[in-house]
């Protein structure tokens, strides 16, 4: 088996409102325990906005701290899964359904030392 | 000797590789244990004679030293070798047969939707057609070191991100086929009208495509749109002889002379043609060569049933429609009801396709036909500007 991260990549902006967002929140529950009975899931977590991040680098013997996100942009990462499957195949199967139920683009990338 | 080591190089290179891929479980210990087997025979043949089955001796003599090798490197505790070597002694020995053919699985690795298209393209000629890299960057005008770099990362990205080595469950079947169509056809069109350069045609990406496109077929005889897209390769191709000039220069349909065309290519491909749409899927690929078929019919262009090719259009934007298809069809209207109707076709077009060439070509003859010179020679202009590849640039130049 091997681990791949699933993120979900989300546009900055004000959350959609309740009634749009508690439908695919169902749908999202389903889903992550669909993954769960199958015996893919290894760990799921959601991330506050971008603009609560933080980043801390070094520059020469400093190390500096400025507000974040790290990089510019509309979007950005807003949670991940962490999924365990045999080939890319299967794991590309959970991205599409995360895709599917959120209406949001998901990078599927496979973990350096992901084989469990 | 050498000859006949080449020729079955050119045959066999493709089924090796798949085969130890699955053995080894990896692209480029498989690539090197073939690269070996086959330097071996270069030494060995000339002597002793080929084998009975070359194929077989070459598959056989591979494995055989990539598990020496892997043997030496895992007794030094690489830990790489060590996992390879499992996995090839896992492995039942090699059976020829078409029950299991290696070479589908590793054309939907190579053809896999998770690789850049400039990658499938030139890992199915590296790994399925033997062509070497150097090959590969010159029929695709990039450096070596770039194509180099790009079957690198390629290779990397479906070890690492564990792309499967297998056909596709029947779910994903149709979509992962037309990927691999594409590619096929995407090798055919780049040799058939290199978008630059000087050649018009390279022969060796024209053979390669049709060759892998006769493998895909043998392999999925039950897929009318592989046989589909074989029959437009093959008719296609069947035109090479009369397409070009002295000098190298283009001849468009209408002028080529018909007797250089080649005949066992047309019949091949109109039997194809009629074996797919006889079993009622058609597609894309099947109305294309259905196209070819009805142009291949016609001993003089006169003959030309272009109410037809009109009809086959239709159908074509009934099931795949684009722009560049609906201007085909505007050429073949120009035949069956004048230019005057095609042009405004073509006009209605003219926003998508505005950097399209060919639009500006066909814009150019009808204009031309209408005896509007003035603007006939501008969209010559135009044309000539807008293609890289210096055949057809000439071509359309001489028409200003």
């Amino acid at each position: 088996m091997k681990q791949y991260m699933l993120s979900i990549i989300q546009p900055d902006g004000p959350e959609p409102a309740p009634e749009v967002l508690e439908p695919i929140m169902k749908n999202l529950d389903a889903l992550n325990k669909e993954i769960r009975e199958a015996g893919a899931w290894v760990f799921a977590a959601g991330l506050f906005p971008p603009d609560t991040a933080t980043v801390v680098r070094r520059q020469g013997d400093e190390l500096l701290t400025t507000d974040g996100p790290y990089a510019e942009g509309k979007e950005h990462l807003g949670g991940f899964t962490i999924i365990q499957a045999p080939d890319l195949d299967a794991a590309l199967e959970w991205g599409r359904k995360y895709a599917d139920v959120l209406g949001l683009p998901i990078e599927v990338r496979p973990m350096h030392h992901g084989t469990c | 000797m050498p000859t006949e080591i080449e020729r079955v190089f050119r045959e066999e290179y493709g089924r090796a590789v798949a085969v130890l891929v699955r053995v080894l479980g990896d692209i480029d210990l498989a690539e090197e244990a073939v690269q070996d087997a086959f330097a071996e025979a270069v030494k060995r043949w000339p002597d002793a004679g080929a084998p009975p089955s070359p194929a077989g001796w070459i598959i056989t003599t591979a494995r055989n030293r990539a598990i020496d090798r892997l043997r030496r490197e895992a007794a030094r505790a690489d830990k790489h070798a060590q996992a390879a070597l499992l996995h090839a002694q896992e492995d039942e020995p090699y059976e020829e047969g078409p029950v299991r053919d290696d070479r589908l699985r590793l054309i939907f690795t190579c053809c896999h939707p998770s690789l850049a298209p400039a990658a499938r393209v030139a890992l199915t000629l590296r790994l399925l057609g033997g062509l070497t890299t150097a090959e590969i960057a010159r029929a695709f005008l990039v450096p070596e070191p770039t194509m180099a770099q790009r079957l690198v990362r390629a290779k990397r990205k479906i070890r690492d991100a564990g792309i499967p080595y297998r056909v596709p469950r029947e779910a994903d079947l149709p979509d992962r086929l037309r990927g691999v169509l594409a590619v096929l056809y995407l090798v055919f069109n780049e040799g058939y009208a290199a978008s630059a350069g000087s050649e018009l045609v390279r022969d060796d990406l024209c053979d390669e495509a049709v060759r892998l496109g006769r493998l895909l077929v043998e392999l999925m005889p039950d897929e009318p749109e592989a046989v589909g897209l074989l029959a437009l390769m093959l008719l296609t191709a069947s035109r090479r002889p009369a397409r070009t000039g002295a000098g190298g220069t283009l001849v468009p349909l209408a002028e080529q002379d018909r007797s250089r065309w080649d005949r066992a290519l047309i019949a091949e491909g109109q039997e194809l043609v009629r074996r797919c749409l006889r079993r009622g899927r058609p597609g894309p690929y099947q109305i294309q060569a259905a196209i070819n078929a009805v142009h291949s019919d016609a001993a003089v262009a006169a003959e030309t049933d272009w109410r037809q090719i009109v009809r086959l259009y239709d159908q074509l934007m009934a099931l795949a429609p684009s722009s560049v298809v609906a201007l085909n069809r505007a050429v073949a209207v120009a035949e069956t009801e004048g230019p005057e109707p095609a042009l405004a076709l073509v006009d209605a077009l003219a926003g998508d396709l505005d950097t399209y060439y060919v639009l500006h070509a066909v814009r150019a003859d009808l204009l031309r036909r209408l005896g509007r010179a003035g603007e006939a020679a501008e969209a010559y202009q135009r044309a000539a500007g807008l293609t890289e590849n210096a055949a057809e640039r000439a071509y359309l130049t001489a028409r200003i």
